[in-house]
């Protein structure tokens, strides 16, 4: 028995932030971010609600991919469909925004879920050439529904609005977005305090015996999926009220390989890496713009080299943090956090 | 040895009278017959018309010499195997096509000759999945992880903690990873995670192979306090014939795929056909010998 029998001692050692260190930077990191806006000049808050995106798809992915071991590369495809959903539902419904994200990410979910179809008979490579074949479908799909998608045109989104406030700045966005985003995360981190989360994570590591717990492989399996769809749904959703246009070439094929790098680089399995990931991704190649620029008014003859250089460098700090912490960035923090123990608390 | 380990008797009611109310099995002792099963891989064959059955409350020692068939005698029970021929019945139902996850849900639970524990997974992890299958949080709970899903999850967390850590004494490793954890406690930790089921019947392949002879002990009290206190009937395969011949019940014995004898411990351990499965013909009384010695050996 744990120290005790008080019932609310288990409660304290489930809970999800167990040590007041760990307590104080949450509360550190929302406060942050709620005052970020502030101190953000337009183009940051621009990248801020990027990055807010890539976190709610790049979280999906992890929940299905690094959690459930269902290796995807359709990532980029179900946030089309999110996308398309929301364009179409703004342009001929008078339906709210946060209504229209929510049914984004539904329509996302069915389409997972029948994308998700042959991870019952086939695994890594396999399932992620299938959905791969499954992106292109979709594309397809895109550029031929005219009536629903007005093909290679795509659709423009009129702004979301929410009680009266048309959200066109960014600042209106940033508001809207980041606790959306914030809760999808905490959602996922709650899924995996539960039977379910635990079901995905028996997949992963053993099938076999997953379904000697009465596991039942194809409803897990189909669920992940869903899941997953969803959160890209729902990112793909603010994507089209961000740049208020869809177009089949919005999400291109290689956006998904975004999503899966991320995820690698920020720590599979974790929920912290699908986060920290995505905000690497996102936000390391515009820091190395600005190193760019920054070298290029000392050293104004190299403009034509520096620039492939950033691409080079941002490559070579991906595999970098890999060959240092092949868990990811997620796992880099968590070594940092036990090297500092329980600072500042520490006497 | 170590003192008996007791389940406090209130609290095993109360969870039963729960599990009852939830429609989980109860702990109440299941049967099993297996009727004229034949199971062959190619021209392998593993099973030959195999017949036995497994009392209600008792402990049934599968035996046999490598290769004899247990292990797939045991996966067509838990339904890996669909076998060409034959019925496999739980208290009297044909369960012989029955998906593995069904089985679980029914009051079958099992281990595994490897060891099949989620090695990057906590023991406490390992544990609580035992109990997927009697738990009802669904998606949506699960994000909000409030009302259903924390209470069930509270609710998990003490039956886990009161019923199986204590019992299998196993609350100094509950939150380390099971990848760094000795053989012996990764069994026990198996064990524990087939416990958290509630099964109604329980099957354990070699559960002490591997272990030296302090863990082998643990292992036969721990298995012989779960048919005791739980009620709760055990099939199990093992070689270590000292453990096999003290906490079983009745035995059967398998070679080449057929049941070649069975009964009482005793009458086994006597039986001449059995001793030439195992040790090859010869002298029926050196042989006797032979397997006592094995059997103080092990
Ligand atoms: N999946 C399989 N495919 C092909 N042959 C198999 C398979 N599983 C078992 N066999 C064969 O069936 C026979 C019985 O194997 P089984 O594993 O059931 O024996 P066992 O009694 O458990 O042996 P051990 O004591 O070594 O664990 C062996 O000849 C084995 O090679
Ligand atoms: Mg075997």
């Amino acid at each position: 028995m744990l120290i005790g029998t008080a019932k609310h001692s288990y409660r304290a050692d489930e809970a999800l932030l167990t040590t007041s260190p760990q307590r104080l930077w949450m509360a550190i990191l929302l406060i942050a971010l709620a005052l970020a806006p502030l101190a953000l000049d337009n183009y940051w808050l621009y990248l801020a609600c990027l990055v807010s995106i890539n976190v709610a798809s790049a979280t999906g992915l992890n929940i299905l991919t690094g959690f459930t071991g269902l290796v995807s590369i359709g990532q980029a495809a179900f946030m089309a469909v999110g996308a398309y959903t929301v364009a179409v539902l703004e342009a001929r419904t008078g339906l709210p925004f946060l209504v229209n994200l929510v049914v984004g990410g539904a329509v996302a979910a069915c389409v997972g879920l029948v994308v998700g179809l042959p991870s019952l008979r086939v695994k890594g490579l396999y399932l992620a050439i299938a959905t791969i074949a499954a992106s292109f479908i979709l594309h397809f799909v895109f550029v031929n529904w005219q009536s629903v998608t007005n093909g290679n045109s795509g659709i423009n989104v009129t702004p979301a609005s929410l009680f009266g406030v048309e959200l066109t700045d960014y600042v209106h966005l940033y508001y809207v977005f980041v606790p959306i985003t914030a809760l999808m995360v905490l959602g996922a981190a709650n899924l995996f305090r539960t039977r379910i989360g635990r079901a995905f994570i028996a997949i992963r590591d053993r099938d076999i015996s997953a379904e000697v717990l009465g596991i039942s492989l194809l409803r897990y399996k189909l669920l992940s999926f869903a899941v997953s769809s969803f959160y890209a749904g729902v990112a793909g959703g603010m994507w089209a009220y961000f740049f208020r246009v869809v177009t089949p070439e919005s999400f291109p094929f290689i956006y998904s390989i975004f999503f899966l790098a991320a995820i690698i680089v920020g720590g599979m399995g974790t929920i912290l890496g699908g986060v920290v990931g995505a905000v690497f991704m996102t936000l390391v190649p515009e820091l190395l713009r600005f190193a760019v620029e920054w070298l290029t008014t000392i050293f104004p003859n190299a403009v034509t080299a520096l620039s492939p250089i950033r691409t080079i460098v941002f490559g070579a700090l991906i595999i970098g943090f890999l060959i240092a912490e092949p868990k990811g960035l997620a796992e880099i923090i968590q070594r940092i956090r036990r090297f500092f123990h329980l600072w500042p608390f520490r006497k | 040895m170590s003192a008996p380990v007791s389940l406090k008797p209130h609290r095993g009611a109360a969870t039963q009278a729960e599990a009852a109310r939830k429609g989980a099995p109860s702990g109440a002792a299941a049967s099993l017959e297996v009727e004229g099963v034949s199971l062959s891989f190619g021209g392998v064959k593993a099973l030959r018309d195999v017949s036995f059955s497994v009392a209600p409350g008792s402990i049934t020692a599968l035996i046999g010499p490598n290769g004899a068939g247990k292990t797939s005698m045991f996966n067509c029970i838990s339904g890996f195997y669909k076998p060409q021929q034959g019925t496999i019945r739980y208290n009297g139902e044909d369960i012989t096509r029955m998906h593995p996850p069904h089985r679980a849900r029914i009051g079958f639970a099992r281990t595994f000759q490897n060891i099949a524990l989620f090695r990057g997974m906590t023991v406490l992890d390992n544990i609580k999945l035992g109990r997927h299958a009697h738990l009802k949080t669904n998606i949506l709970d699960a994000f909000a992880y409030w009302g259903r899903a924390a209470r069930e999850e509270m609710e998990l967390r003490r039956d886990v903690e009161e019923r199986i850590i204590d019992f299998l004494e196993i609350n100094h490793i509950r939150n380390m990873p099971v990848a760094a954890l000795s053989y012996g406690l990764q069994k026990r930790v198996e064990l524990a995670r087939a416990l958290a089921m509630h099964p109604r019947i329980l099957l354990l392949d070699e559960p002490v192979a591997g272990m030296n002879r302090e863990e082998t002990e643990d292992m036969a009290r721990f298995i012989l306090d779960v048919k005791e206190e739980w009620g709760t009937t055990i099939l199990m395969v093992e070689h270590d014939m000292g453990m096999v011949m003290d906490i079983s019940d009745h035995v059967v014995v398998l070679n080449f795929g057929e049941v070649i004898a069975s009964g009482l411990p005793h009458e086994v351990q006597g039986n001449a056909q059995v001793a030439e499965a195992y040790l090859g013909a010869g002298e029926p009384a050196a042989i006797k010998e032979k397997i006592h010695k094995r059997a103080s050996v092990a």
